[in-house]
């Protein structure tokens, strides 16, 4: 937990005990629900009665983040004696400071009250899947009903929007961005506020503002979850952002296969409208803005924003050459703003919790350059072959292990991990050797990857890297646009390269024509779908290159999974003879007699699995 | 519905709080069903629909009902929220028919926490 001091707490001081320290410290719950229920109110009581008692040399107000307990907010901890303060109202404030902090008799009718069976159910911060999660653009998550737009306001909801009509100068909206070194969360990486100032000064009018809900990579669903339970985070980021560009015209290109997220964004569209917080005059500032949803056909191409903005006007969804750049000849040829969903959920807390908060999660530095570091956090999709799987939502810098282990519990069935895929499709794997790195945007390049959208998909040692590339690759075989010749054609070559060493047809070279076409395309393609369609393959290749020389030289698949290259036999020593596999053969390529060993016949053997699912000796050998 | 005015969203901060907060009045107890995409395709229909025939079973008034978006450990849905007025809230995973209507009796009416199906108690920290 990060403890943001206040002005008058010297941070050398803070802990208990220093020489020179405080004699007691007031954690109070600075978290957006206690916030909501008035925590800043009770800091500045606290800090009046305690100047009453003569207590400010001795007792310092700490606001921290959240605790969790938000339903029992505002909460406050008292440090050293650890004694938990909740439902604080202004009014208890001088009984409180006299009794606890000046008598040091703690107010019994404040404190917390866990429920009866607390022993035996542990609590939430104890849990390792949340423990370690910092929840920014899913700070909602759970909380409120997403049809609801009262339930959004009731946590501060488009406060932020509301600061920067009556407090901020759109430049100042421009450079509270760029300062708050916020990178683009749909993969790229590059800092939003650098992007915004173009926009802004980009010299044709009309400008748009346009957020990229689609969302493609398999296995990832950060965005759709964002929508799906606080779709105004993403509203209320849209129109600061125009608010700071100068755009009065917003679009979210949202893909049909997200039914459930496009309805409660056309209500929550509505209901905006509704309270005059999309329109004219928002606010009765003088700033009009709305907004309309695109629902796009679910190509993968089109989360690309060349090919996504040629889609909206009516075209084919195909990139064109990048030199020319979208924030100054975008949609219709106008200067437009592209941010991903997750991107413009975090922009009302940047706004409201200020440069210094934001900046204080992270890793680098991002006082002089904004590429200088990833700050603040990052969703991801955490799936495969990992217990827990779901949406987490880390601060940046924290380790792939953590994610993997802490969080995800780990591989399921005993088994041992071997890789995790970052980045979707155009990402890389990352094996076990790299498992300490620290997830930024930075670091993952480095090691071949990318952060990509944020679709992170474990794997297990069943799982064959060879395997892994073909799929990802046939997969952008079939998206890729066909207007360039490397994502055309280079894509189609290595995926039967691929495929053929797959089938144990491969002759020697392959791997080093793979890797020169893998080269070509990476270099030469149109748009970044080519550009990082090899990574795939390249990363597998740089970490694994054992096995697909195990598959081109031995015709050997090392995890057993590639069936050209496998045979299925039957431990005699293990086999009891239950005559079970032999049943539930679908080939009836398995004979023997009761009660000794069992026999497959690989001629009618069609490797399907289904005989060593169903043994219960573990006798089925696949090699 | 008129348009809003800044000083507004502080009035609908302090009457939602005596919609939703059970501190405030509203209710007893506030169950929250947890229906993202990945809720309903594992059941959440299904607990909602019981919730709501062991409301009408139980003649209680004082209960609130609301759903909400995915609560992240997607792998344990259906889950859903309960929390008892003054109480911390309890989150329950790996829900059917038959759990919810134990809960419904155990929990939301008598106060005891099912600790068989309870995931934990408390909030996440956000923010």
């Amino acid at each position: 937990m990060s403890a943001i001091p206040s002005k008058n707490v010297d941070s050398k001081k803070y802990d208990v005990g220093v020489p020179g320290g405080y004699r007691m410290y007031l954690m109070l719950c600075g978290g957006t629900g206690c916030v909501s229920g008035g925590s800043y109110k009770i800091k500045d009581a606290l800090e009046k009665e305690l100047e009453k008692h003569n207590l400010t040399d001795e007792v310092a107000v700490v606001m921290t983040g959240c605790n969790g307990f938000c339903a029992q907010g505002p909460v406050m901890v008292v440090k050293p004696d650890g004694i938990f303060y909740q439902l604080l109202k202004v009014k208890d404030i001088p009984h409180l400071v006299e009794e606890h902090m000046l008598k040091g008799r703690p107010v019994e009718k404040l404190m917390f009250t866990p429920p009866k069976e607390k022993s035996v159910v542990p609590k939430m911060s104890d849990i390792g899947f949340f423990k370690k999660q910092r929840l920014l653009a899913l700070r909602n998550r759970g909380l409120i009903d997403p049809e609801k737009i009262d339930e959004y306001i009731a946590r501060d909801g488009y406060k932020a929007l509301a600061k920067v009509l009556t407090e901020m100068k759109p430049e100042e909206v421009v450079q509270e961005m760029i300062a708050s070194g916020l990178r683009g969360r749909g993969g790229g990486g590059f800092p939003t506020g650098v992007k915004w100032k173009t926009c802004r000064d980009a010299p044709k009018e009309p400008k748009y503002v346009v957020c990229n809900a689609d969302e493609g990579d398999p296995g990832a669903y950060m965005d759709r979850s964002i929508i799906e339970g606080d779709p105004h985070s993403v509203l209320e980021g849209m129109a600061i952002a125009a608010y700071a560009i100068g755009s009065s015209r917003g679009y979210i290109y949202i893909r049909h296969e997200y039914p459930l997220a496009l309805e409660r964004l056309e209500k929550a569209i509505a209901e905006a409208r509704e309270y005059g917080l999309l329109g004219k005059n928002i606010f009765e500032q003088g700033f009009d803005f709305d907004i309309t949803i695109h629902i796009g056909a679910g190509a993968f191409v089109c989360g690309e924003s060349t090919a996504l903005m040629a889609s909206m006007e009516g075209r084919p969804g195909e990139p064109r050459a990048k030199y020319i750049h979208t924030v100054e000849h975008g949609l219709w040829d106008k200067p437009t703003n592209l941010n991903n969903v997750e991107t413009y959920a975090n922009v009302p807390l940047i706004i409201q919790r200020g440069v210094k908060w934001f900046t204080s999660i992270g890793t680098g530095d991002v006082s002089e350059n904004p590429w200088g570091g990833s700050k603040g956090t990052k969703v991801f999709s955490l799936v495969g072959k990992v217990r827990n799987t779901g949406l987490v939502e880390v601060p940046m810098g924290i380790t792939l292990r953590e994610i993997i282990f802490d969080i995800g519990g780990g591989v399921p069935d005993g088994k041992k991990f071997k890789a995790v895929q970052t980045g979707g499709p155009s990402g890389g794997v990352i094996p076990e050797s790299l498992l300490d790195l620290p997830v930024d945007f930075d670091q993952l390049t480095k090691v071949g990857s990318m952060m990509g959208s944020g679709g992170m998909i474990v794997m297990d040692e069943d799982d064959c890297m060879v395997d892994i590339a073909r799929y990802f690759i046939d997969f952008l075989v079939g998206e890729s646009c066909g207007k360039c010749l490397p994502g055309r054609e280079g894509l189609t070559q290595i995926s039967k390269m691929l495929n053929d060493i797959c089938d144990g047809q491969a002759q020697e070279g392959v791997l080093e024509l793979l890797e020169e076409t893998c080269n070509t395309v990476l270099e030469c393609s149109l748009c970044a779908l080519g550009g990082s369609a090899p990574n795939p393959v390249l990363s597998t290749l740089r970490y694994f290159r054992d096995e697909y020389e195990a598959h081109v030289r031995e015709k050997r698949c090392p995890a057993g999974l590639c069936k050209n290259l496998i045979t299925y036999s039957i431990d005699p020593d293990k086999c009891n003879g239950c005559m079970l596999c032999a049943r539930e053969c679908p080939q009836d390529a398995i004979t023997g007699e009761k009660k000794k060993p069992h026999k497959i016949n690989t001629d009618l053997c069609i490797k399907c699995g289904i005989c060593k699912d169903v043994c219960n000796k573990d006798a089925v050998i696949v090699k | 519905m008129p348009k809003l005015k800044i000083e507004d969203l502080d009035k609908i901060v302090n009457k939602q709080k005596k919609v939703t907060s059970l501190r405030d009045g509203a209710g007893r107890v506030k169950v929250t069903v947890h229906m993202g995409t990945c809720g309903i395709s594992a059941g959440a229909r299904k607990i909602m629909a019981e919730v709501m025939r062991c409301m009408e079973e139980s003649d209680a008034s004082d209960i609130i009902v609301t759903t909400s978006g995915c609560a992240g450990l997607c792998s344990r849905e259906p889950m859903i929220t309960v929390e008892v007025i003054d109480e911390a809230p309890v989150k329950y995973v790996d829900l059917d028919k038959k759990k919810m209507k134990e809960i419904f009796d155990e929990h939301i009416m008598n106060g005891n926490v099912v600790k068989d199906y309870a995931l934990a108690i408390g909030s996440e920290r956000s923010s």
